[in-house]
């Protein structure tokens, strides 16, 4: 069975410790197994944050949500995370949302409101990533980016503190052939889109940076006002991988993020042994 | 995108162009409608820069919010975005039915980026449904997108060259008098022009 991190010996820059002292058991399948990994889990325990446009509370499609968050102005003018009331301004964030948790409903859901605000909306999605490292969140549903170059190195370097602190980000790759961030940083589990009706399939991409497809076509997802509909695009494929990360840390809470992908990766349908 | 002093004529052909845009994109999807928004920073809003199809004759110049609905989440996340059977939704439809007076079962945007920014949005509504070709849809709608954001880049830089001449009193003068002339006192006038262009060039 797993062994909790807390029991591992601290490693640092470097370790005199031998092997059989750090031994690390995550119970992993001898071969790629579809659904060893989050089979059976609800996502309990996890804590999970939507960064987007917010979060419609009591949406019966969500259900209540454990905070929700905006980035606004602090005193001195630089952009600051505060409790926010006003719900989702366009009903993109609710419907990220919805998705999660159909995929894992015992999990803790907080939203982040990073679009319409005072701010551009770089500053108000690194500002806001800062705060969910800070906070210790599990998973992260970035069903954003941004293709402004200047944020790229600031972005690269809070996805890696995302990644060595536990934070698993989730993040969609462009819709459009454009160069954006940070879905294609390593350091995050980046998301595209497949056109097969099955919810729970999610295909491995042995050709990255996109590194996950799951379906992103004609998606069932709430509507902010207590709406239902369907959407399309690859910002609805990632919260059902971001719900299927919670999934997996509810069952194997000791999982470091290089640890989740490769528990997605041996789970992955296309991911079988040679015959 | 319009500049104080620049000709009509100049306006018309940006709105020729995006013009063009919308009724190709239209075809294309073989859509109900199709509308380019164009960011209004100053005012923080989204402003109908062209339309072809349902509202053609009603929308243009009119103004919403940038931060409503399907086209200001598009704007401000610069993603595309389809979302289906609207109709069953009573704040979409509602939202729809105030800014345009048409309720759409389905509506497809794409964000107009110049350079990381988002400068308005590209939507196409009722597309003839085929859910299996959505992520193609998505991609083509995109390329669409790039074409309005090229031709408004282009339309943006012969304004701002024009208005440069006209606010430039003696090249206004000149260029207002070659204007007037006619035949060979134009073709002679346009010589001589050329070659002060080419003096100039060397001597910099």
């Amino acid at each position: 069975m797993p062994v909790s991190a807390d029991t591992l010996p601290r490693l640092s820059w470097y370790t005199q410790d031998r092997p059989e002292q750090v031994r690390v058991s995550a119970g992993w399948p001898a071969a790629p197994v579809e659904d060893w990994a989050a089979s059976g889990a609800t996502g309990a325990g996890v804590r999970v944050c939507v960064v987007d446009s917010g979060v419609e509370d009591g949406h019966e499609l969500v259900g209540q949500l454990a905070g929700a968050y905006s980035v606004e102005p602090g005193p001195e003018g630089s952009p600051r995370v505060v409790p926010d009331n006003r719900g989702d301004s366009s009903g993109h964030g609710t419907a990220c949302a919805s998705v999660i948790r159909r995929f894992a409903p015992g999990c803790e859901l907080v939203s982040v409101r990073v679009l319409g605000g005072f701010f551009g909306s770089s500053e108000n999605l690194i500002t806001a990533l800062r705060w969910v490292i800070d906070n210790g969140f599990d998973v992260v549903n970035l069903s954003l980016s941004t293709s402004k170059r200047t944020f790229g190195t600031a972005l690269r370097e809070l996805t890696d503190d995302a990644y060595f602190n536990r934070t698993l980000i989730v993040a969609s790759a462009h819709n459009m052939k454009v160069e954006s961030f940070p879905w294609r940083f390593s350091s995050v589990v980046s998301v595209g889109s497949h056109a097969e009706a099955d919810p729970w399939l999610y295909y491995y991409n042995p050709a990255p940076p996109v590194e996950f497809y799951a379906g992103g076509v004609n998606v069932p997802v709430a509507w902010k006002g207590g709406a239902r509909t369907l959407c399309s695009g690859n910002s609805f494929a990632t919260p059902r991988i971001a719900g299927i990360c919670a999934l997996i840390l509810s069952k194997y809470p000791e999982l470091t993020p290089f640890q989740v992908k490769t528990a997605l990766y041996l789970s992955a349908a296309n991911v079988r042994e040679q015959p | 995108m319009s500049i104080d002093g620049v000709p009509p004529v100049l306006d018309k052909g940006h709105q020729r162009l995006l013009q063009s845009i919308v009724e190709v994109a239209r075809a294309i999807f073989s859509a109900g409608a199709s509308s380019i928004f164009i960011f209004d920073s100053s005012a923080g809003e989204l402003v109908f820069e062209a339309v072809s199809g349902a509202g053609e004759a009603t929308l243009l110049g009119q103004r919403f919010p940038m931060d409503e609905g399907i086209a200001g989440w598009v704007l401000q996340s610069g993603e595309p975005l389809i979302v289906d059977n609207v109709t069953s939704n009573p704040l979409h439809a509602r939202q729809f039915a105030e800014s345009t007076g048409y309720t759409p079962a389905s509506v497809m945007a794409a964000p107009l980026m110049d350079a990381g920014t988002s400068i308005g949005v590209l939507e196409v509504l009722d597309r003839r449904p085929d859910p299996a070709r959505a992520l193609g849809d998505l991609e083509m709608l995109g390329l669409f997108a790039n074409q309005a954001t090229v031709a408004l880049q282009v339309v943006h830089q012969s304004q701002e060259a024009m208005a440069r001449v006209i606010h430039d009193d003696t090249l206004a003068g000149v260029a207002v008098a070659l204007s007037g002339l006619t035949g060979s006192r134009r073709e002679a006038g346009r010589q001589l022009l050329t070659s002060i262009k080419d003096v100039l060039a060397t001597e910099a």
